[in-house]
């Protein structure tokens, strides 16, 4: 019985990891090889001459790839933490009180992962005229909240149907004010939401085009449009080696993530919303 | 030592139609032990929420030693309540549970480590203090959270079903140290329950709440021998209700004519008497002895049940196994209602 239980394992795992290998290392593998490749042609396998060339140009100065790297950080990092200051309190509502219209406002939170972003962003972009965050990065950073909330909030409504109030009832009791009950009873209990949650609103912000093409006017380039205009300028190589760049939060968060929480806890987040 | 008064204190919670605490008015001494005892969802665990401040009441008030403490916030109450799942914080080891209310109160650490390391002393955990929640039995769970409460030197300590998560042996242990640190440290105590042994066992006095009204208010052997109505009798065991009327110190009903006690009511009323304190047999004064046939017997050990027909009148008995060996269903039998245990209640 534990053998065959243990062969079942075995081979789900082996299964697991060669979807994730189809699916996410081949791709990359091409985008790899193009950013030391010098010409790429047809139907060679590999490329016939290699180079260091598209690598020392993406870290050169006149790239822009260093600067649109630091805005692209501090956008997808705001993003996160105002994604956390909004959604802990909504998934909190959503998942321990029961109110009027609740089934509504959840749809509505779930929205922007239904509905594409270029259907919305042309309305804000008119609202954001009018208050002037057009071509900022303040206007980008606000953008990206509509889609980074809904993982935000969904996260954290799972880890609150779980949570039992009681234990802040308990701290207040032994002499807690509100804000230290927070600190010392809510915060660890709900710190492993807040981790998946943020990490996933991070990435979501990271990988936004259109929201920060047209709220941010092309003024406001980040990682992800710079990558856009050498991809469609035809440069494979610099496209190769600022793709490597881009993919870098998301293989550190991957690592972070598979270190420090458990796949339960990761996971457990998720499903139970 | 805080002397504990409700005043007519009223819940009813938004949408409900019936409050779920309805005017309980109470004085609890200072230092005292009390009971509020009920079936669940009769409002026990509202009342001490109101108390400790962390439910909001819809009308009347709570009062400390004459002063209203309505306004002030839970923190500042002096009041720490015991949950019945003990809620003992996960994170945190033993000591820092223990230790959690002193540093909220911003007291120096050394100090800290000092006073739990004597209030685990005290509750016969001295070595825990490392330890994870999680990793400890519930009874030393409970005794963690029963510390942590303590050391604060509260006003007034709630304690919600302190027993009942327990197994039977440990219930006289916890029950004696709760007891016990509660005498020593005199700390106006407050427990609710719904099992009536656990609140005479542990309770001073005992608040009797069904259908979030209060009752009777009483020392818990009142509750047997004096219950105010037939539900409170019934809540304690109560089996033997008998219709007739009260008349110059006799009862006259369906089982015959019978003395009473001297003092009582009047007229019309409902007769009853523990099922313990009938005797089996015909005593030598002749008085209230009552010719009855054995229709059941149920052998428990240290007792016997026996259910009795009395003409038309159904009487229950619990006996000495002793005093009813040889006697089985369907004989008769012969039993005396003493005086001094009938007691009438008005109709």
């Amino acid at each position: 019985m534990i053998g065959t239980e243990s062969l079942f394992t075995r081979s789900f795992r082996i299964i697991t990891a060669m979807f994730l290998v189809t699916w996410l290392v081949l791709p990359l593998i091409p985008l790899a090889i193009w950013s030391f490749a010098r010409g790429w042609y047809f139907p060679n396998i590999l490329p016939t001459q290699w180079s260091l060339k598209a690598w020392k140009y993406a870290l050169s100065d006149t790239a822009g790839v260093l600067d649109s790297l630091v805005l692209s950080l501090g956008i997808s990092f705001a993003a996160m933490t105002l994604a956390i200051l909004v959604g802990v309190p909504a998934g909190r509502a959503l998942g321990l009180y029961k109110f009027r219209g609740k089934e509504y406002i959840e749809l509505l939170i779930l929205a922007p992962t239904i509905v594409p972003g270029i259907a919305v962003v042309l309305g804000v972009h008119s609202v954001f005229i009018s208050l002037g965050l057009t071509n900022t990065v303040q206007g980008v950073i606000l953008v990206h909240l509509i889609p980074t909330l809904p993982y935000m909030t969904l996260v954290m409504s799972g880890i609150f149907s779980n949570y039992d109030t009681a234990f802040e009832e308990q701290a207040r009791s032994l002499g807690a004010s509100a804000f230290k009950t927070f600190w010392y009873v809510t915060f660890p209990a709900i710190l492993p939401g807040i981790i998946v949650g943020g990490l996933f609103a991070f990435l979501v912000s990271w990988s936004q085009y259109i929201l920060t093409l047209v709220i941010g006017g092309g003024r406001v380039v980040t990682l992800p449009l710079l990558l856009f205009n050498f991809a469609t300028s035809g440069r494979n190589d610099i496209t190769g080696a600022i793709g490597m760049i881009y993919i870098l939060p998301g293989i550190i968060i991957l690592i972070f993530t598979a270190r420090h929480l458990s796949g339960r806890s990761a996971i457990g987040g998720i499903g139970q919303t | 030592m805080t002397h504990v008064t409700l005043k007519e204190l009223t819940k009813v919670y938004p949408g409900a139609t019936e409050p779920s605490l309805d005017k309980l008015s109470l004085e609890i001494e200072s230092g005292e032990l009390t009971a509020l005892l009920g079936p669940s969802g009769c409002g026990k665990t509202t009342t001490m929420k109101m108390i400790a401040g962390l439910l909001a009441t819809t009308s009347g008030d709570v009062l400390f030693d004459g002063r209203s403490i309505l306004k002030e916030k839970p923190e500042h109450r002096g009041v720490v309540m015991v949950f019945q799942n003990y809620l003992l914080f996960p994170y945190m080891s033993v000591a820092e549970n223990v230790g959690f209310g002193l540093k909220m109160r911003k007291i120096e650490k050394p100090e800290i480590n000092r006073r739990v390391q004597a209030i685990l002393d005290l509750v016969k955990l001295p070595d825990l203090g490392e330890r994870r929640p999680k990793e400890l039995s519930g009874g030393q769970q409970q005794r963690v959270a029963l510390a942590r409460a303590l050391i604060v030197r509260p006003n007034v300590l709630l304690l919600d079903e302190p027993l009942s998560n327990l197994d039977a042996h440990l219930r006289y242990e916890m029950r004696d140290l709760i007891r016990g640190l509660q005498q020593e440290l005199g700390i106006t105590t407050i427990f609710v329950t719904h099992d009536q042994e656990e609140a005479v066992v542990l309770a001073d006095k005992v608040a009797l709440i069904l259908d979030g009204r209060l009752k009777q208010y009483d020392v818990p052997e009142a509750f047997y021998k004096r219950p105010i109505d037939e539900a409170t009798a019934r809540f304690f065991g109560g089996q033997n209700f008998v219709s007739g009327a009260a008349k110059d110190g006799f009862f006259d009903c369906r089982i015959g004519r019978l003395k009473l006690p001297p003092g009582g009511v009047q007229g019309p009323a409902t007769l009853t008497f523990r099922p313990e304190n009938v005797r089996i047999g015909a005593d030598t004064s002749g008085e209230n002895v009552i010719q009855t046939t054995i229709t059941n017997k149920i052998y428990l050990g240290t007792q016997t049940r026996l259910k009795l027909q009395a003409g038309d009148e159904k009487i229950e008995v619990i006996a000495n196994p002793g005093d009813v060996q040889g006697l089985d269903v369907g004989q008769s039998c012969l039993i005396t209602l003493p005086a001094s245990s009938l007691w009438v209640l008005a109709k």
